[in-house]
């Protein structure tokens, strides 16, 4: 069982550097091949954004982590994540766990916030996990 | 959105464990051999594998909307409506797990839109918000995960502050 006292932080770097290639990978594996990820030509000539951008599910998949180092992928009952603002190929990002409720029924519930090298917030999410 | 089968595998999840740079043992039972994997939180995003319709993935024979001789592609449809242009965004997604997912299980799915409603952006113009529900049910019809998708329209391209 993972005893966990309200106030208890965990902070866990995600990547020292977003590529092109890992969102290229997470197209590959999650489906989402809008081109806005992976096609530079594409996600400036024609959308005109500055360079191809992360999907927000891959910002939020590699924040899971934080929650499942720390208690398991299979002590998680929820899991939800508001897009902040955009993640960009040469970003580094960290992802901050605080426990913000211990329940009488055995769960903690968990704010957790990624933020860039800037210390922009890009993904703003809650967990609640079970300790038993 | 209706899928009928999205089998979870565990090769699958070793790819998405991969792409989203989650090191932990447990997702690479692919290789090692080990049982159970669990689904990383996020996995059944990659349902859209197992969606014949799904929109942003290119269909063989087809126009595509990406670069190819020019930037955007030969005969290209109008942009799906999630993707491209900067009107349609995700902005947000919440998951409830009824259970642990698992390398094994065989997926189906079901979607209901849920509510809507609008609100004035800051540098986007008229935000215009709707909800889709998921449920992915197993082989057994128990229900395993619960999807909330939360997307917004705007009227002009957002250079930051929301996804696509």
């Amino acid at each position: 069982m993972t005893t966990v006292r309200e106030g208890d932080v965990r902070e866990v770097v995600l990547t020292e550097e977003v590529t092109r290639t890992q969102l290229v990978q997470y197209s590959g594996a999650s489906g989402d091949y809008n081109p806005l990820h992976s096609d530079e030509r594409f996600a400036t000539e024609v959308a005109g954004y500055p360079s191809v951008f992360a999907h927000g599910m891959l910002t939020m998949g590699m924040t899971g982590r934080v929650v499942t180092d720390w208690f398991g992928p299979e002590a998680v009952l929820s899991y939800g994540a508001r897009f902040v603002s955009q993640v960009w190929p040469g970003d580094r990002l960290t992802a901050t766990a605080t426990v913000v409720g211990v329940g009488d029924d055995g769960t903690a519930d968990l704010t957790i916030s990624t933020t860039n090298q800037g210390g922009e917030i890009v993904l703003a999410a809650t967990a609640r996990v079970r300790l038993a | 959105m209706a899928l009928q089968r999205f089998p979870i595998e565990a090769g699958h999840i070793m790819l998405f464990a991969r792409a989203i740079g989650d090191a932990n043992p447990a997702y690479y039972g692919a290789i090692t051999g080990d049982e159970p994997v669990p689904a990383p939180l996020t996995f059944v995003q990659a349902s859209a594998q197992f969606d014949p319709d799904y929109p942003l993935r290119p269909r063989i024979g087809e126009p595509w909307f990406g670069s190819g001789r020019e930037a955007t592609g030969r005969g290209a449809a109008p942009m799906p409506g999630d993707g491209g242009g900067g009107t349609g965004l995700h902005a947000e997604q919440h998951y409830t797990y009824h259970r642990p997912l698992r390398a094994g299980d065989v997926l189906t799915s079901s979607t209901v839109q849920g509510p809507g409603w609008e609100k004035q952006g800051r540098r986007g113009g008229r935000l215009v918000f709707s909800e889709m529900i998921t449920e992915y049910r197993d082989a057994a019809g128990e229900l395993v995960v619960t999807a909330r998708t939360v997307g917004v329209r705007t009227e002009k391209i957002i250079g930051q502050g929301s996804d696509a």
